[in-house]
């Protein structure tokens, strides 16, 4: 009941917050929505009894990738020309919306096998075992910093006065 | 009773509010913003498949980490590009950084 509630609400407050990213005027209070959003599907994880990925959607989404958009914006000096439309708007929204209608018929007439055992808590031991533990994800994890040191990398070279 | 279904298309919206930014907007930061969203509303589909689908195992989050690992360094390169393009040209517009358009 109380996880019913709690979906509903930060369902509805996340959508309009993303409503508001694309619709509004002002890039810096987009940005700020954006925030919001991020926070709001934080406490989506929780009501999926993902603890774990809740943390760090906080850390990563609402402390790191937030503050390098925000910085950005502040960079680049187009706040006062706002967020406008190219010509494509009409035509996008179509699009968004047919893509909605196909995947929603699709997801409601699948026949989804749920399971009815209650989920893991906590759920950090677990990922850990899966990450790290035999026959695992060891190899992604091995691989994903070599991604992370080359976007760093690459960031600095790109953004390096001449 | 929420059930997958709930989250499914909450998490639809989400990527077609995101989809609809994402080919709509001339701004290069709220089009990077947009894919954000996108990348969010995934995230939301595979935490909920793990946690309806099969409880026990947490696939779907593993898959949600790698998927953020990848957003965060997507967004660091994006920026920089957007910032290096931001210092040749004096504009972010999407629709005027043509020149690779024929």
């Amino acid at each position: 009941m109380g996880t019913s509630v709690a979906f509903w609400v930060l369902g509805i407050i996340a959508v309009l917050a993303a409503l508001s990213v694309v619709l509004l005027r002002d890039v810096f209070r987009a940005a700020l929505s954006l925030v919001l959003c991020f926070l709001m599907v934080a406490g989506l994880y929780i009501t999926l009894s993902a603890d774990f990925l809740a943390a760090v959607q906080i850390l990563i989404y609402v402390g790191a990738i937030s503050v390098l958009i925000i910085l950005a914006i502040m960079l680049t000096r187009e706040v006062q020309r706002g967020s406008p439309s190219n010509r494509f708007r009409f035509p996008a929204f179509i699009v968004a919306v047919l893509f909605f209608a196909g995947i929603a018929f699709a997801m409601l007439n699948t026949p989804w096998q749920v399971s009815s055992t209650p989920p893991l808590e906590p759920t950090t031991p677990a990922i850990a075992g899966l990450l790290f533990g035999e026959g695992g994800f060891i190899l992604p994890v091995e691989i994903a910093p070599v991604l992370l040191l080359a976007a760093i990398l690459g960031a600095i070279v790109l953004v390096r006065e001449k | 009773m929420v059930g997958l279904e709930h989250y499914l298309i909450l998490a639809a919206v989400l990527f077609s509010i995101g989809l609809y930014g994402a080919l709509a907007k001339r701004n290069a930061i709220i089009i990077l913003m947009s894919i954000e969203l996108m990348l969010n509303a995934v995230n939301i589909a595979m935490v909920a498949f793990s946690r309806y689908i099969v409880p026990l195992m947490l696939t779907g989050q593993v898959f949600a980490i790698f998927i953020m690992v990848v957003a965060a360094a997507e967004v660091a390169v994006g920026l920089a590009i957007i910032i290096a393009i931001y210092r040749h040209r004096k504009t972010i517009d999407a629709t005027k950084i043509d020149l690779m358009k024929w």
